[in-house]
């Protein structure tokens, strides 16, 4: 369990000697609690305050990256189970599968499909961040030929190798060590000869065990043999399975503080049709993998499941903007409404929605409000009557549109006359005080 | 430290209600823990997933589902036994789109005319749908209520502006009654309680706390779900314990990435991929959240997800 501040605060020198940077060892240990800062600011703490401190100050689940480079990905270190109440902090990694026993070309092939795939959403870049190498070939030349294939074609993702025999992991281990290659993985039968590979090569090590019991006896071993960065695998294959291994995992990591299992976890979802395993790793997604591995990477299925994680892990304590600009929906000509909102994103999908559903083309302007919806940033001084003509004026809409008439939010209606002032030769016109109004509004002055 | 099996308790439960009739009736809700968590307590109903058809032709829907049911869409009562006899629906939601004043304008007395031949055609439990228009909804779903007297539907959607009217239909015909809010948790619970303090049992409400599609907006429904079942089961919140409902086809089948072509957004890959996987996706973030009863439209997404319930129970 995490320590409160008066907690720590008895732990402390309480010398109040500034060193630390805060005034009080009381506002130090506040700070401490919320993991604002670490301990180690302290100069004059004792060792048993350290080892109790430490042990209790350490993340519940641990973090640590997949991968190298600039695209390396965080996984782990989550803190909550339901993304209402703080975020979900680090995305789950998606990997492609391939086996070993595929030709060269195939393998390059695949690799350049995962080399490829980034897309821009929302201006976030997404991507397929790792390749999985399966040990299939039952050759451990060809393994390690595999793997130091599969590395170069695709140069700036993770490497996973999917691998339970000693020597051929060992070996490709050692030719793409630069890539720091997530181990995959330890069970009961090797777990001392892997966890020996992935220390001498600094590389993170899964623990492999049917269901989470017999997973925290595993990683407790491999601990005890001087790995850290550890990743679970509970044997989970159906999508009840993985909703219920990953609940218990993540329970037990943030109710209990259970430090076996506080850990990120891997889950395969390897299906034959493309759809239903897009299926099944939604359900991973969702419910607390950090690794989904799965077989196949079609670019509708890519885009759908970039967009589920990108959906999920937004914090839901700041607004989700959207980018400022004019937004053509449908094939707005010079005379189509042009109508303004703010940049908060539900009020964008709600009302560019709406106008959608109307079925009448038009232009909508989307102010950057901070995000904040049209009443709040009304009232916050964000979307006054000075910076909607601003932002009109330097859109350039003015050389776009042939009759310069402005639809305003109806909760708005009290700009409309310092509008008219600001915007010289514009005609402001009142719209709707709800966004559902939208569709009879437009067509009536159709 | 030695394993043991993280369970939560509740003291809470979601309610249960049946929809249909005789042996075609189904039931939905009735768990007592979180979405699919065997482990911990039941979940006797599994989710249950209506198709959705409407009274006039699809026009608006984008190509990949509007393709699904070209030779039937034309005709309401055919599209009606589309669902039942050849995609083996265990629901059927009927929305009553052409009542809008926006489209067809058509009146109460020709919706009722619409409800009495699919009942008259199908078996399957109704969900029976207004056009999402406050005033006219509150009439033309009076008609519909009545018309389907005695056939134990759910009909909807009751909100803040019209549940009046509605709720009193659904009193009188004995029907189940969907009551629909806007993103919003708190304004999801007032509804319920003005609901039920007209003497409408919480024993036959549905809670529509409005879906949003994947991509556009999505985590807010996921979200308000989550709080929303949280509410019924941890803090005991009778007001919150109707089962929930995810209309999701209506919001996924019109986006962007369920419209474009592959040929404007190569990067974007095969569209009608791409549109299935669209609603099943978001129809499975909804069953994850809580929702009980899902309303969709491509068969192949509805058969995807049922799949996934499969293995999800």
């Amino acid at each position: 369990m995490a320590l409160t501040g008066i907690q720590i605060f008895k732990l402390l020198p309480k010398t109040n000697c500034k060193k630390c940077g805060f005034p009080t060892c009381l506002a130090f240990a506040m700070k401490l609690a919320q993991g604002g800062v670490e301990l180690s600011a302290c100069p004059d703490v004792s060792e048993e305050a350290k080892k109790t401190l430490g042990e209790a100050s350490a993340p519940p689940i641990r973090t640590f990256d997949l991968g190298t480079g600039e695209k390396a990905v965080k996984i782990g270190g989550e803190t909550v189970m339901f993304r209402h109440e703080k975020k979900f902090i680090n995305p789950c990694a998606l990997a492609l599968n391939v086996k070993d026993s595929l030709s060269d070309e195939e393998l390059a092939e695949k690799a350049s499909e995962v080399a490829s795939s980034e897309i821009d959403r929302v201006g976030q870049k997404l991507r397929v961040d790792a390749i999985s190498v399966e040990y299939a070939s039952g050759d451990a030349a060809r393994y390690e030929a595999a793997a130091r294939l599969v590395a170069e074609k695709a140069p700036e993702a993770a490497i996973i190798l999917n691998c339970k025999d000693v020597s051929a992991a060992e070996a490709a281990v050692k030719a793409v060590a630069g890539r720091k290659p997530l181990l995959y993985g330890a069970d009961d039968a090797n777990a001392e000869a892997m966890a020996g590979i992935a220390k001498a090569h600094g590389v993170p090590l899964v623990a492999c065990a049917q269901g989470p019991e017999a997973l925290s006896v595993l990683t407790e071993k491999i601990k005890g043999l001087g790995v850290e960065d550890i990743v679970l695998d509970s044997g989970a294959k159906t999508a009840k399975e993985i909703i219920e291994h990953n609940t218990q995992i993540r329970r037990s990591a943030l109710k209990k503080n259970f430090k076996p299992l506080g850990y990120p976890v891997i889950n395969s979802v390897l299906r034959d049709d493309p759809l239903f395993e897009a299926s099944i790793a939604s359900v991973a997604i969702a419910k607390y993998a950090s690794i989904v591995i799965l077989g196949s990477i079609e670019k509708w299925k890519n885009l759908a499941l970039f967009t589920l994680r990108q959906n999920l892990y937004t914090d839901p304590q700041v607004p989700m903007q959207v980018e400022q600009k004019i937004y053509e929906i449908g094939e707005p000509g010079p005379d189509s409404p042009f109508m303004i909102t703010t940049n908060f994103s539900l009020t964008y999908f709600i009302v560019s929605g709406e106008i959608e559903n109307s079925r009448v083309p038009a232009r909508l302007a989307v102010m950057d409000c901070e995000g904040l919806s049209v009443l709040t940033a009304w009232a916050a001084g964000k979307f006054t009557a000075a910076k909607i003509a601003q932002f009109i004026k330097e859109s350039g809409v003015e050389n776009q549109i042939s009759n310069k008439e402005l639809i305003l939010p109806g909760q708005v209606a009290i700009l409309s006359g310092a509008l008219e002032d600001k915007l010289e030769g514009w005609k402001i016109t009142v719209g709707p005080r709800e966004a559902n109004a939208i569709p009879t509004f437009l067509k009536n002055r159709a | 430290m030695s394993y043991v099996i993280p369970k939560e308790s509740y003291t809470g439960k979601v309610l249960s209600f049946d929809f249909g009739k005789d042996d075609r009736a189904v039931t939905v809700g009735g768990e007592n823990t979180l979405p699919f968590l065997s482990f911990e307590g039941q979940q006797p109903n599994k989710p249950v997933i209506a198709c959705e058809i409407q009274d006039c032709p699809p026009d608006d829907w984008p190509d990949t589902v509007k393709d699904a049911y070209r030779d039937v869409s034309g005709d309401t009562v055919a599209w009606a036994r589309h669902c039942q006899d050849v995609l083996n629906a265990k629901a059927v939601a009927l929305r009553l789109l052409s009542t809008h004043p926006d489209r067809d304008d058509r009146s109460a007395e020709d919706a009722a005319k619409t409800v009495r031949d699919v009942l008259a055609a199908v078996d399957v439990p109704l969900v029976i749908l207004g056009s999402n228009h406050i005033e006219k909804d509150s009439t033309v779903l009076v008609a519909a209520a009545e018309a389907a007297s005695g056939y134990n539907c759910i009909i909807g959607k009751a909100q803040e502006g019209n549940y009046k009217t509605i709720v009193a239909a659904a009193l009188a015909h004995n029907h189940k009654l969907i009551a629909m809010s806007e993103l919003d948790i708190n304004l999801a619970k007032q509804l319920n309680i003005l609901i039920t303090q007209m003497g409408f049992s919480k024993e036959k409400l549905i809670t529509d706390p409005m879906c949003s599609a994947l991509g556009y907006g999505l985590e807010y429904t996921y979200s308000v779900m989550e709080r929303i079942r949280l509410a019924a089961l941890a803090q005991n919140d009778p007001t919150m314990q109707p089962p929930i409902l995810g209309d999701v086809g209506m919001y996924v089948w019109k986006i962007k990435e369920t419209v474009a072509p592959e040929a404007d957004v190569p990067e974007w890959g095969a569209l009608r991929e791409r549109g299935i996987a669209w609603e099943a996706i978001t129809a499975i973030a909804m069953l994850l959240a809580g929702t009980n009863l899902l309303i969709m439209r491509h068969p192949a997404a509805i058969e995807t997800v049922e799949k996934t319930i499969g293995e999800l129970v």
